[in-house]
C-alpha cells in the first residue's frame, strides 16, 4: 500500500516545526560556548539588551536566580540548561535572546560579552580516569574523577574458565567513533504561553512527546495538564529528538515570561555539536574457541565516553543500554563485559543514530571479533557463524547475559543472502581479482537486534512504564480515528497503523485517520525510538481493535437476535454461522452502537483505549553481505554490492520496510566510510558541520539488494517485530569486514571506522591508528 | 522577517536599509521591501509562507532548499533574495498543475521516494531540472545529478527510481506535464 502522508510532503504542504508562524511570534537564538571547558568569569548582556528589537536576553546567572539552570536528563543526571559557572563542551549553551526576527537575535547575540578563564579540558576518553585528571562535574557534590559510571553484565568466573579451557585466544581493541545522527532538519521549537488559559502549547521536533511534557512539567512547574505537546511532521529522528534539549527549555521559559510565541530553530552546526551524539565506545575484545571454531567465550572491556552531562537515552536499569546482547547471533557458553563510563568535556548523548540503545555497537563487536577469529582460524568467515549460530529449535534461547530472544531462524536468512549475493561465486572472483594485486573484499554480518522496549516491569526513562498506549473510535458512519502514544518521523506510521487496524475490522485503510504527536489527543506512551513503535503500540493497535470488535459482537448479536457465540466474524462484518443471509457489517454496528437499541448491560459508542505492556522485546535478525573495492592507489574504498536479508517476522506493509532497510544501509555505509565527531586536544569539535561531518550522497551507495525470511515473534499480536533500525546496526560491521577482507593480502587485520581513503592508505601501509 | 517582510513601516527606529524587490514566485508577481541581507529561502518560507522549501544546513550541502531560478536549480539559502530581483522562482509548491500531480511528485509517491518529506522538495526540483535538460536519463545520471541533495532516510534508491519513473511518464506523455 502507497503512503498516505505523502500526499502532503509531495506537494510542500508538511508541517514541520519551523513552518509554524503564529501571530506575534518571537525569536530566539542561542549564544554558544567556544570553549571546551572554561570557567565564566563575566557575562554582560546591556549592549544586546539595548539592541532595537530585542525583547529578552537570558543568561545562566538570571536562570539561577529563579533556580531553573539544570534540567533532569533522561539518564538521572542533569545538564545545564544555560552555563552557570563553567562552561563543560564547546557549543554549550551560555545565554539567549529574543528579538523580533532571526536575524536581529543574530545580530544581538555578537553583542553579548563573555570573560572565559580556559580550563584544561579532558578530551581523550583514555585518559580521562587519570589521578591529574581536570574534573568535568565540579556541579556534582563532592565529585573528584570523570566516573560517570561503572556496569558489568555476564559471568566473570565462567568466562575466565572458558577462557583457560580455549585452544585460541584472539584478543582485538578497536573503536566505535563518535558520530551523530544529523536528521535533515535540526532541532526546534515553538513555545506558545497563553497567560489567559495559563496554558504552555510547545510544538517542537520531539520524537516521544508525552516524555517531554512529562520532563517540562518537572522542570518548569506548570502542571502537566496545562502543557500540551504538539509533535507535527518530524524531519527525521533517528534518535536526536529523543531527549530534552536546552534550546527547547530556553524557548518556553521566554514564551512564559513574554506572554507571546517563542521560536527557536537550531542551525545545522549547532544540532551537530551540542546535540545528542552517539556510539563513542572504545572496546577491547577477547574471543576463546576451539581449534575447530567452537566459540567458547567472549569477554568485552568498554570504555565509554558520555560528554560532560549523562543525557543518554536509555532505560533506568540500563545505563549501558542492551549492549549486553553482546553474544550476537551465537551460542557463546560464556560471556562477560565490564563498563566504563567516563565524562569529557564533549556534548552529552551516547544513545541515538538508530542504535536500539547501544545494540549498533553490540553487533560491530561481535561480528567483528567473530570475523577476527575466522582469520586467526584460517576458516571461512561465513563457515565459522555456521558452526556456532543460535538454532531454530533453540528459541526461546537465553543468553549468557540473561536475554531471552523470542525467535529466529539464521542459518535460513544467512542462506537467503548467500544465494542472492552469490557467495561461492563471488570468492572466485575475489581469488582470480587477487592474483591480479586487485584489492577486493566480502564482508558478512549476521546480526541479531533487541527491539521493543519494553517490559514494564525492567524498563522505565524517568520513573515512566515503557508501555505504549493506541486509542481507537469508530464513528457513526464506520469511518475510524485511531490514536497513537508513538511518533512517526517518517517510519510511516500513518499508512502502518491504518493498515493494522483495517486488517483486524476490515474498515479500509483509506477510511481510518491516525493521529499523532498531540499529547492532549493521543494517549500516554514513550514514543518512537529503538524500533518499538510496531512491537509496543502496533501490539496496542491490534489489542485495541480486537476489543472494539469484541464489542460490536455484543451489538452485532443484539441486531441479529442471535447468541454472541453464533456469530462468525468474517472481515469487516459479523454473520450468523450457517445462515449466510443475517450479516451485519462494522459500519451497521457502528450507527447502532451510537443510536438505537442496544443490548442490556453494553453502553454505547464504539471505542476502546489499550496500554500494551509487552511480555518480552522482539529480536529481529538480519544477514548482510557487503562487497568492497578498494583502490591500491588511493585507498578509495568502493561499495559495490551490498545484500541484505531481513527478517522483521510478519512484514506489515513491504514497502515501507524496505524503505527503513534502504536508508539505515546508507547509514551504516556512511558511519563505515565517512562520518565522525572529533575534537583536537583543545576540545574544539572538528565534524561541526556537514563540510566536514560527511554524509553519504546518492553516490556513494549502490542499488541495494533487498531480501527477506519470515520469523513471526510468538509473543507479538500479529508476530510483528520492529525493523527500524536493523540495518543501521547490521551493516557497519559488513562494510569494515569487507574492507579488512580487501586488505587481507597486506597483512591487515583490523582497521577502526570511519574508513576513509587516507584512514585506509594509512592501514594498506601499516600504520592503521585508532581514531581521535 | 516580520520586521523585514511585512511590518517595515512599524519601527523606524531600525535603521536597516531595506530595498524593493519583484520576484516572480510560481508564476505569481511579489513585491517586497527587504534586507539586503535576506536569503531567499527565508524570503521563500517566512515572508511568502512557501514552507515546502526546506534548510537543512549552513553549509550549502544539503540541497533541501533547493528551488529553480530561472529553471536552474539554486540553492536557495545560498542566494540573497534581492539577486532574484526581477527573476522567476519556482518552489515545490509550484510544482503540481491545478488539479494534477507533476509527473515526479507521482513517482515520488508511487516508487516511495520519500519517508520524513524533508529532503522531498528539493530533491523533486533538482530532478526536474535534470529532466528538462536530459529527459533520458541513465541511473547513473540521476544520482549525479542529485549528488548536491542529501536525504537521510531513503538511501536514494527509491528517489533514483522515482526519477526515472517520471522520465518514462514525461517521455510518454511528449514532455507535457
Ligand atoms: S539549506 Fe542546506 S544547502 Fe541550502
Ligand atoms: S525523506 Fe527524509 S531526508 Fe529524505
Amino acid at each position: 500500500m502507497l503512503r498516505k502522508e505523502d500526499r502532503r510532503f509531495i506537494r510542500g504542504r508538511g508541517r514541520f516545526v519551523d513552518d509554524q508562524q503564529l501571530p506575534g511570534m518571537l525569536y530566539l537564538a542561542i549564544l554558544r560556548s567556544p570553549l571546551a571547558h572554561a570557567r565564566i568569569t563575566r557575562v554582560d548582556t546591556l549592549a544586546a539588551e539595548a539592541h532595537p528589537q530585542v525583547k529578552l536576553v537570558m543568561t545562566g546567572a538570571d536562570l539561577a536566580a529563579r533556580d531553573l539552570a539544570w534540567m533532569p536528563t533522561l539518564s538521572h543526571d542533569v545538564q545545564a540548561v544555560l552555563a552557570t559557572d563553567k562552561v563543560r563542551f564547546q557549543g554549550q549553551e551560555v545565554a539567549f535572546v529574543v528579538a523580533e526576527d532571526r536575524y536581529a537575535a543574530r545580530d544581538a547575540l555578537e553583542l553579548i560579552e563573555v570573560d572565559y578563564e580556559e580550563l584544561p579540558p579532558v578530551v581523550d576518553v583514555r585518559t580521562a580516569l587519570a589521578p591529574d585528571a581536570p574534573v568535568v562535574r565540579t556541579d556534582l557534590d563532592g565529585k573528584t574523577d570523570n566516573l560517570c559510571f561503572e556496569w558489568e553484565t555476564g559471568d566473570a568466573a565462567a568466562t575466565e574458565a572458558a577462557f583457560a579451557a580455549a585452544d585460541v585466544v584472539v584478543v582485538q581493541d578497536m573503536v566505535y567513533p563518535r558520530v551523530h545522527p544529523a536528521p535533515l532538519e535540526t532541532c526546534g521549537a515553538v513555545a506558545d504561553y497563553d497567560a489567559v488559559d495559563e496554558k504552555l502549547t510547545v510544538y517542537s521536533t520531539t520524537q516521544a512527546p508525552h516524555l517531554h511534557r512529562t520532563l517540562y512539567a518537572l522542570y518548569s512547574g506548570v502542571p502537566e495538564h496545562k502543557i500540551r505537546v504538539v509533535s507535527p511532521d518530524i524531519g527525521g529522528g533517528f534518535g536526536n529528538k529523543v531527549p530534552v534539549y536546552p534550546g527547547y527549555l530556553c524557548a518556553i521559559l521566554a514564551s512564559v515570561a513574554l506572554g507571546k510565541p517563542v521560536k527557536w530553530t537550531e542551525d545545522r552546526s549547532e544540532n551537530l555539536t551540542s546535540t545528542t551524539f552517539a556510539r563513542d565506545y572504545v572496546m577491547r575484545g577477547e574471543i576463546a574457541a576451539t581449534r575447530d571454531g567452537r566459540i567458547l567465550g567472549l569477554r568485552s572491556t568498554v570504555l565509554a565516553d558520555h560528554g560532560a552531562f549523562n543525557g543518554m537515552a536509555t532505560p533506568t536499569k540500563y545505563p549501558g543500554g542492551f549492549y549486553g546482547v553482546f553474544t550476537g547471533s551465537y551460542d557463546i557458553g560464556a560471556a562477560y563485559c565490564r563498563m566504563t563510563a567516563v565524562h569529557t568535556n564533549k556534548a552529552p548523548g551516547g544513545v541515538a543514530y538508530a542504535c536500539s540503545f547501544r545494540i549498533t555497537e553490540a553487533v560491530y563487536f561481535v561480528e567483528r571479533m567473530v570475523d577476527r577469529l575466522a582469520g586467526e582460524l584460517d576458516v571461512d568467515p561465513v563457515e565459522l557463524r555456521r558452526r556456532n549460530l543460535i538454532r531454530p529449535e533453540q528459541f526461546p534461547y537465553r543468553t549468557r547475559t540473561g536475554w531471552t530472544y523470542d525467535s529466529g531462524d539464521y542459518e535460513a536468512t544467512l542462506a537467503e543472502a548467500l544465494r542472492i549475493a552469490g557467495y561461492d561465486e563471488l570468492r572466485r572472483e575475489q581469488a582470480e581479482r587477487r592474483g591480479r594485486g586487485e584489492l577486493m573484499g566480502i564482508g558478512v554480518s549476521v546480526f541479531t537486534e533487541a527491539v521493543g522496549a519494553g517490559p514494564r516491569r525492567d524498563m522505565d526513562i524517568l520513573g515512566l512504564g515503557m508501555a505504549d498506549g493506541c486509542e481507537l473510535r469508530i464513528h457513526p458512519t464506520g469511518k475510524a480515528v485511531v490514536r497513537l502514544s508513538v511518533q512517526t518521523q517518517g517510519q510511516g506510521h500513518e499508512t502502518t497503523f491504518a493498515q493494522i487496524v483495517a486488517e483486524e475490522i476490515g474498515i479500509p485503510p483509506a477510511d481510518i485517520e491516525v493521529v499523532h504527536g498531540d499529547t492532549d489527543q493521543t494517549p500516554f506512551g514513550l514514543g518512537t525510538y529503538g524500533s518499538r513503535s510496531t512491537p509496543v503500540s502496533g501490539a496496542a493497535a491490534v489489542l485495541v481493535t480486537r476489543e472494539v470488535r469484541d464489542k460490536a459482537r455484543l451489538i452485532a448479536a443484539g441486531m441479529l437476535e442471535v447468541a454472541p457465540a453464533d456469530l462468525e466474524w468474517e472481515k469487516g462484518s459479523f454473520g450468523v454461522a450457517g445462515d449466510p443471509g443475517k450479516r451485519v457489517t462494522i459500519a451497521e454496528i457502528a450507527r447502532r452502537a451510537h443510536g438505537g437499541e442496544l443490548p442490556p448491560g453494553v453502553d454505547g459508542g464504539l471505542e476502546a483505549q489499550v496500554t500494551y505492556d509487552p511480555a518480552n522485546l522482539t529480536f529481529p535478525n538480519g544477514a548482510y553481505i557487503c562487497v568492497v573495492d578498494v583502490d591500491p592507489g588511493t585507498g578509495v574504498v568502493k561499495v559495490r554490492r551490498f545484500v541484505a536479508v531481513d527478517d522483521c517476522g510478519t512484514r506489515i506493509n513491504p514497502m515501507i520496510v524496505e524503505g527503513q532497510v534502504h536508508g539505515g544501509l546508507t547509514d551504516g555505509v556512511g558511519m563505515a566510510l565517512m562520518e565522525m565527531i572529533s575534537f583536537d586536544d583543545l576540545g574544539n569539535c572538528l565534524g561541526a558541520s556537514l563540510m566536514d561531518y560527511l554524509l553519504p550522497t546518492a553516490l556513494e551507495v549502490p542499488d541495494w539488494e533487498t531480501g527477506y525470511t519470515v520469523t513471526p515473534s510468538p509473543h507479538h499480536p500479529i508476530g510483528a517485530k520492529g525493523i527500524g533500525e536493523s540495518a543501521t546496526v547490521g551493516s557497519p560491521p559488513a562494510v569494515v569486514n569487507a574492507v579488512v577482507d580487501a586488505l587481507k593480502p597486506l597483512g591487515v587485520q583490523h582497521a577502526d571506522m570511519p574508513l576513509t581513503p587516507s584512514r585506509v592508505w594509512d592501514a594498506m601501509n601499516g600504520r592503521a591508528a585508532p581514531p581521535i | 522577517m516580520t520586521s523585514l517582510f511585512e511590518e517595515v513601516s512599524e519601527e523606524p527606529g531600525t535603521q536597516v536599509p531595506v530595498r524593493r524587490v519583484a520576484i516572480t514566485v510560481n508564476g505569481r508577481r511579489r513585491t517586497a521591501d527587504i534586507e539586503p541581507r535576506l536569503l531567499l529561502a527565508h524570503l521563500l518560507r517566512q515572508g511568502l509562507k512557501l514552507t515546502g522549501t526546506h534548510t537543512g544546513c549552513d553549509t550549502t550541502n544539503c540541497g533541501a532548499c533547493t528551488v529553480l531560478f530561472d529553471g536552474k536549480p539554486v540553492k536557495s539559502c545560498t542566494m540573497l533574495a534581492v539577486q532574484a530581483d526581477g527573476h522567476e522562482v519556482t518552489t515545490v509548491e509550484g510544482l503540481a498543475g491545478a488539479s494534477e500531480l507533476h509527473p515526479l511528485q507521482e513517482g515520488f509517491k508511487d516508487e516511495h521516494g520519500l519517508q520524513c518529506g524533508f529532503c522531498t522538495p528539493g530533491m523533486m526540483l533538482a530532478a526536474k531540472a535534470l529532466l528538462e535538460e536530459n529527459p533520458d536519463p541513465t541511473e547513473d545520471e540521476v544520482r549525479w545529478a542529485l549528488s548536491g541533495n542529501l536525504c537521510r532516510c531513503t538511501g536514494y534508491q527509491n528517489i533514483v527510481k522515482a526519477v526515472l519513473w517520471a522520465a518514462d511518464k514525461l517521455r510518454e506523455t511528449g514532455g507535457a506535464e
